[in-house]
């Protein structure tokens, strides 16, 4: 009794994704270190790095050999075990959440349909919060195994935002999965195809959650850049108030997938803003069945880098929040806005159904 | 398949494991693991009912085990602050004045 | 997909001996963590998808962390071992494996089948639970909310620093 045919090609199949999902993420990673450093420099009307490579693009491949080289230092009383765990938890988790990301219509090859997504959990926005709560511990695991009096404030401090905004961020996707109904990630995009019909008069805007969902987007994106420890609410990491909080005490490889988890967490973070306010992959398709397929990737990939640069140009833009000024924000507004906003939701939701 | 003697035998070694640690720890945070632990133990002898006969209510038991076992552990920790900043320890040993 | 239950049981009990074995709070609570992801997983094999990513986002992503917060501002150490009565520790391991041994027959006992489950895989996911959370037992869960609200007003209370 082996395995059948059509379980053989699906494990096959999730091979051949998994890695190629890997290598774009990976890939990406890098290349947007490159554009962070272009476009902050552009706003700072300075160049960046253009020395290597043309506009400076081989940039990315000199600093990982630079990280590769460099002397892993070891603090003497650092908590040896913990300390090597933190940025491997950092790290892996942060590219655990991708599993579940759909990046566009499934196609049908030769019988088999092949979905542009790992794995298609019907409770997958659970799962990537679930995987952001795990999150917290890798930095303050590395604030405390340092050793170090700014790594473990640091450490505490970046955990308890991460742990403020995450409640933010889960309200403000209720309203989103009240209108709906369902908490599969394929199923929220799927829902938002075609446009809005006004009374029977098609508006050419398209059904995307962003136009019901104002003040939820607003929320949740606000509490996503906080979640990745970004401008403005970076203070955690903030080399004028912590020298390098959490991450202080770590160099070369360790300190490179701390960053590296920050990245990947930031385009996490972008593709669920798109998948649940923007309409996924929805998009102008036209062509033949080769560039249908692929049309719908592209428009996503769009979408997302639209949020990763203004990402960027908040970083090069707005100064950062203090620390109380920070956590009073979290609780004290956008948890009661959160709030208010799913009661609404569900006020109209109901009134709409009766 | 596998039957639901194992889960509950799961179960009853994870149960047990979390009695002992609670009788012979000594500091007050690892105790209230081991209380953790236990309560887990009983979740998935929850859950291996529920989907043994077919009844979700073991299920939101299960979840009811979770949420109260979250305020416990909340209230817990700062029971447990409290008395680490009145006797500078966190050894039950430490905490003994009440005894005969 | 048996061998995955075995392995994910495995892996709890052995991260359970180390909970209670480690001298270190730190180390205790990270075998904690993963006791509780391995019971997540062993909860997917039961088919209860919405508990095992309860477990992880409750349990494993904000309990876990409180615990941690505490041991890191408390500075928990090393643990000394006890000074108390030896005939305490001595006569202790023989009664809890004697418990063990007791509880493991009962259950025996109580259900010799070896097959599988007798009913269907049923559906577990939010909507069901959903519908059975919010009538049969909306009395438990609006009890609950007002528990937590107590919780939250003790613990602000009993943690505050004496001004």
């Amino acid at each position: 009794m082996g395995i059948s045919s059509e379980a053989g090609f699906i494990l096959l199949a999730t091979f051949i994704k998994t890695a190629v999902v890997l290598l774009v993420l990976l890939t990406t990673i890098a290349y947007l270190t490159w554009l962070e450093r272009k476009v902050v420099a552009h706003i700072q009307a300075r160049w960046g790095p253009y020395l290597v490579g043309p506009h400076g693009l081989l940039q990315p491949l000199a600093d990982g050999v630079k990280f590769l080289f460099k002397e892993d230092i070891v603090p003497l009383e650092a908590d040896r075990i913990v300390y090597w765990l933190a940025p491997f938890l950092a790290f892996s988790l942060a590219f655990l959440s991708i599993a579940v990301i759909p990046f566009g219509e499934g196609f049908t090859l030769g019988g088999h349909r092949f979905e542009f997504q790992i794995a298609d959990l019907n409770v997958g926005i659970l799962f990537v919060f679930a995987v952001t709560s795990l999150g917290v511990y890798g930095i303050s695991l590395a604030g405390w195994s340092s050793n170090s009096k700014y790594s473990l404030f640091g450490g505490l401090r970046s955990s308890a935002q991460m742990i403020s905004y995450e409640l933010a961020l889960g309200l403000a996707v209720v309203g989103t999965l009240m209108i709906s109904g369902t908490l599969s990630l394929r199923q929220i995009v799927e829902g938002q195809s075609g446009f809005w019909h006004l009374s029977g008069i098609n508006t050419y805007l398209p059904h995307w959650n962003i136009f019901v969902q104002p003040v939820g987007f607003l929320i949740y994106f606000t509490a996503a850049v906080a979640e990745t420890n970004r401008v403005p609410f970076d203070l955690p990491e903030g080399e004028t108030e912590l020298v390098g909080g959490f991450h202080t005490e770590y160099s070369s490889m360790k300190f490179a997938m701390f960053f590296m988890a920050e990245y990947a967490n930031m385009i996490t973070v972008s593709c669920l803003a798109t998948i649940l306010f923007f309409g996924g992959w929805h998009g102008p398709v036209f062509g033949p069945a080769l560039l249908r397929a692929l049309l719908p990737v592209f428009w996503f990939c769009l979408k997302v880098f639209c949020f990763l640069f203004f990402y960027i140009w908040m970083r090069g833009t707005l100064p950062r929040f203090r620390y109380d000024q920070l956590m009073a924000f979290g609780w004290k507004f956008l948890l009661p806005l959160g709030l208010l906003n799913i009661l609404a939701t569900s006020l109209v939701v109901a009134w709409l159904n009766a | 398949m596998v039957p639901l003697s194992h889960y509950l035998a799961l179960s009853v070694i994870l149960f047990v494991l979390g009695v002992a640690g609670f009788i012979f720890r000594r500091n007050i945070i690892t105790i209230f693991m081991c209380i953790e632990l236990m309560l887990n133990a009983v979740n998935l002898a929850f859950i291996a009912f529920s989907r043994f006969w077919g009844n979700l209510d073991g299920q939101l038991s299960a979840f009811f085990v979770i949420v109260v076992a979250a305020a416990e552990a909340a209230v817990g920790l700062a029971i447990i602050i409290a008395l680490y900043r009145n006797r500078q320890s966190l050894n039950i040993e430490d905490f003994d004045s009440m005894k005969w | 997909m048996e061998i995955l239950f075995y392995i994910c049981a495995a892996l709890a009990v052995l991260a359970a001996l180390n909970v209670i074995v480690q001298r270190t709070p730190v180390y205790s609570a990270l075998s904690l963590i993963v006791v509780l992801c391995a019971l997540a997983v062993v909860y997917l094999l039961l088919g209860a998808e919405f508990m095992a990513v309860i477990q992880v986002i409750v349990y494993a992503g904000a309990i876990m962390v409180l615990f941690i917060f505490v041991i890191m501002l408390l500075n928990a150490g090393r643990e000394i071992p006890s000074q108390r009565s030896r005939l305490a520790q001595w006569l202790g391991a023989p009664l809890v494996l004697a418990l063990l041994a007791e509880v493991l027959v009962a259950i025996w006992r109580q259900f010799p089948d070896t097959g599988g489950p007798a009913v269907a895989a049923f559906d577990a996911g939010p909507e069901a639970i959903g519908h059975l959370l919010f009538r049969n037992y909306v009395l438990p869960f609006e009890v609950t909310s007002v528990l937590i609200l107590v919780a939250i007003l003790g613990a602000v209370v009993l943690a505050r620093k004496e001004s």
